[in-house]
């Protein structure tokens, strides 16, 4: 179908694109900016008035327990692609769950399924899986999910095979010793409520390991959630040795702190935990500069699963959509502009997936997002599409609102 | 943030933590208490203070010493006493907190005396009784994970003000497993709160929490050092998990540093009280010549207990 997208701010961090104008798209690639390509008829053409059109959102990590339901909150929240990771239920370990999920992912037809094939076998950190045959059935790279690999040599092993292929491996650095009796930052919140510490070293010694097994291995690592200002040094002074190592954030950890915990407050439990007001100033000038792609790390819960008490509730928070909304209140905060603040939705997973996607270029793909950065909408729990209600933000305003949404050129959301 | 165990009005419908009480209020809860010390020594020891209320014992963690005081107090007031020891029960048959809650609320429960080995367990019972519209019935935190222990903070707070009078001229010092301690959490918040200029945390640096200076406590690894001048040293249960393994190499090096002895004692002012929340670990944190000589004033505390506990139920409950 061929659309016209006219009246909007097209922005493309990618490109460097900033301007108002049209947008052309037929036979699902972007074929025309600024300008209609020569004998374009459009089908339908969208307003975008007041509106942002950027490219489609690719999120890092989203959880997909019920996959229509999340894979329309995807779209709703702008999301063009989801990066899955390995724990679900059974663990991504075998290339028939893959193709399978891939499969149902392109019968719903919202965003697009990426998955991230288990490391191991049942993610236990004993057994390789079969990488290869992932990977041929569509894995992007492979992960732990947040598992940690306790044996260090296994883990070398892993990366050393990993190598062989050209795979890339996504860890997330969480020693396993210092972590597993752990439910909050060891800070002062903790010591004040009593609550089971994980110390920053936790996540510093597992990074040391990883960048000492990459110099050794030259496997290309991207490393997930960073939690600790000293884990953003570690990261940041082994991209400045050249070693091939990329790193994100969820959004969460870029607006709250240990204090959001307030009286035991489950919703504000994350796996890595938040930390302190010093950690989630380094994590946000780690994105600010673009040491860190952004991701929502949505996991949606049942109802039951945070109504426990604090040390009890699951980990985690519905993402997909408030990432946008969230990154939008987060460059406010942060002082960063709006372009430099999409690239690290867009551009930058795109760019830690070795995807041509995230942009907007001629001939590129018509994934996109088209938002009001203006509106505003109350978080509740009837709004969201995801099955997971559990938010943090529940009740609060959020400011930036999805319009539509394209996936291939076609319109998936419209809102 | 407000804390639920305030209403709008800042009287206190459950008690919680120490943490966020004002002054008044724990000055309240002591004035209460010493009204009902003359209580306990009657002939006929009971008021009609909480008489046709239903108050609760919830202990999903064992512990026979403290639902006894509370039972105790709560008898006292006349109040009806059920107690459910629920590790036992519902929770082995798949039963969630609150799913036990309500059905105890259709029971027309006025009071739940909770005791929970997760910390903040007795935040979400309150919020949600917040939730369901039941202002109507309370909460009593009988101690929760590492968190807090209110009413043990409280009954040494009784203590230290019966001895000592006034909490404005103290040094004060806490011995032993604070990391791991509710009491320990609780007694500092409150010394900090009643306006004590000088409270230390005395322990090895395995069971200390971090940070311990933002609560305003002066940490030392020496315990000779640390209870120089203490006018009161409160000595802290050392549970036997933690007596060997990462945190300590023995029961006998840990009472070699910070077991309370004659000798030690010596060290804080002639007429230093020695506390001991209970059951106490003779030969592990405290000598027997300490725990039965004369500044030792653990017996009291628990008879102080019965009356702080009646003070808080007879107050949540009327507020």
């Amino acid at each position: 179908m061929n659309i016209e997208i006219r009246n909007g701010r097209v922005i493309d961090p990618k490109n460097g694109v900033d301007r108002d104008m049209s947008l052309f798209i037929g036979e699902g690639r972007v074929t025309g900016l600024g300008q209609a390509p020569a004998s374009f008829a459009a089908e339908r053409t969208i307003d975008a008035s007041g509106c942002i059109v950027c490219p489609g959102l690719i999120d890092l990590s989203a959880r997909l327990n019920s996959i229509e339901a999340e894979l329309a909150a995807a779209v709703a929240g702008g999301v063009t692609s989801v990066v899955v990771p390995p724990d679900a239920t059974p663990p991504l370990d075998e290339p028939e769950l893959a193709d399978r999920l891939i499969h149902r992912g392109k019968e719903i037809g919202m965003a697009r399924v990426l998955p991230l094939g288990a490391l191991t076998v049942g993610l236990r950190g004993e057994h390789l899986s079969e990488l290869a045959g992932l990977k041929k059935a569509g894995c992007v790279a492979f992960s732990q999910a947040q598992v940690p690999l306790v044996d260090t040599e296994a883990l070398l092993r892993a990366l050393e095979y990993a190598t062989t292929f050209g795979f890339a491996v996504w860890l997330q650095a969480q020693d396993y010793w210092l972590s597993r009796n752990g439910i909050a930052h060891e800070g002062e919140v903790a010591s004040r409520l009593g609550l089971a510490g994980i110390p920053v070293a936790a996540e510093t010694i597992a990074i040391a390991t990883i960048l000492q097994l990459v110099r050794d291995t030259g496997c290309r690592i991207h490393l997930t959630r960073l939690s600790s200002a000293s884990g953003v040094a570690l990261v940041s002074a082994a991209r400045d040795e050249g070693l091939p190592i990329t790193c994100d954030v969820g959004v969460h950890h870029l607006l709250l702190t240990e204090d959001d915990i307030g009286f035991f407050d489950p919703h504000a439990r994350f796996s890595p935990p938040l930390r302190a007001q010093s950690d989630c100033q380094a994590l946000s000038r780690a994105a600010a500069s673009g040491l860190a792609a952004i991701c929502s790390d949505h996991t949606p819960l049942g109802a039951d699963d945070k109504l426990l008490p604090f040390g009890e509730a699951s980990p985690g928070a519905t993402g997909l959509e408030v990432l946008l909304p969230l990154t939008l209140k987060w460059a406010a905060v942060a002082g960063v502009d709006l372009p430099a603040a999409l690239a690290r939705i867009t551009s930058a997973p795109a760019d830690v997936l070795g995807l041509a996607s995230g942009q907007l270029s001629l001939g590129s793909v018509a994934d996109i997002c088209i938002f009001d950065p203006g509106a505003t909408w109350q978080l509740t729990p009837e709004l969201l599409k995801s099955r997971g209600k559990n938010s943090p933000w529940t009740g609060c305003i959020m400011t930036g609102r999805v319009m539509v949404t394209l996936v291939d050129g076609r319109v998936v959301y419209e809102g | 943030m407000h804390s639920p165990q305030l209403n709008r009005n800042g009287e206190l419908i459950h008690l919680l933590s120490i943490e966020g009480l004002p002054p008044h209020v724990i000055a309240q809860i002591l004035d209460t208490a010493e009204s009902f010390m003359e209580v306990s020594a009657r002939d006929v020891k009971k008021v009609p203070v909480l008489r046709g209320k239903s108050v609760f014992n919830l202990f999903f963690e064992n512990s026979t010493r403290t639902r006894t005081t509370f039972e105790i107090a709560a008898k006292r007031l006349s109040a009806d006493v059920i107690n459910l020891d629920i590790n036992r029960s519902s929770t082995a048959k798949g039963e969630t907190l609150l799913d036990t809650i309500d059905n105890l609320c259709a029971m027309h429960a006025d009071l739940f005396v909770v005791r929970h080995a997760s910390s903040g367990a007795p935040y979400l019972i309150a919020e949600h009784l917040q939730r369901i519209g039941r202002d109507d019935v309370h909460v009593i935190n009988a101690g929760d994970g590492r968190h807090a222990h209110p009413t043990q903070g409280l009954l040494d707070m009784y203590t230290i003000r019966h001895y000592k009078k006034d909490f404005t001229q103290l040094r004060v010092a806490v011995v032993g497993d604070i990391l791991h301690s509710r009491v320990a959490r609780s007694d500092i918040q409150a010394l900090t709160t009643l306006g004590v200029p000088e409270v230390r945390a005395i322990g090895p640096e395995t069971l200390l929490p971090k940070h311990l200076d933002k609560l305003g406590v002066q940490v030392f690894h020496d315990m000779n050092e640390g209870l120089k001048d203490c006018d009161v040293i409160i000595m802290l249960r050392l549970q036997n998990e933690r007596m060997t393994g990462a945190l300590l190499p023995s029961a006998g090096e840990y009472f070699r540093h910070y077991g309370l002895t004659p000798q030690k004692l010596a060290l804080a002012k002639p007429d230093a009280i020695v506390m001991h929340p209970g059951p106490m670990n003779r030969g592990v944190e405290i000598h027997s010549e300490v725990a039965d000589g004369p500044q030792a004033v653990i017996l009291p505390q628990v008879t102080f207990g019965i009356a702080v506990r009646m003070a808080v139920m007879s107050i949540v409950a009327g507020n």
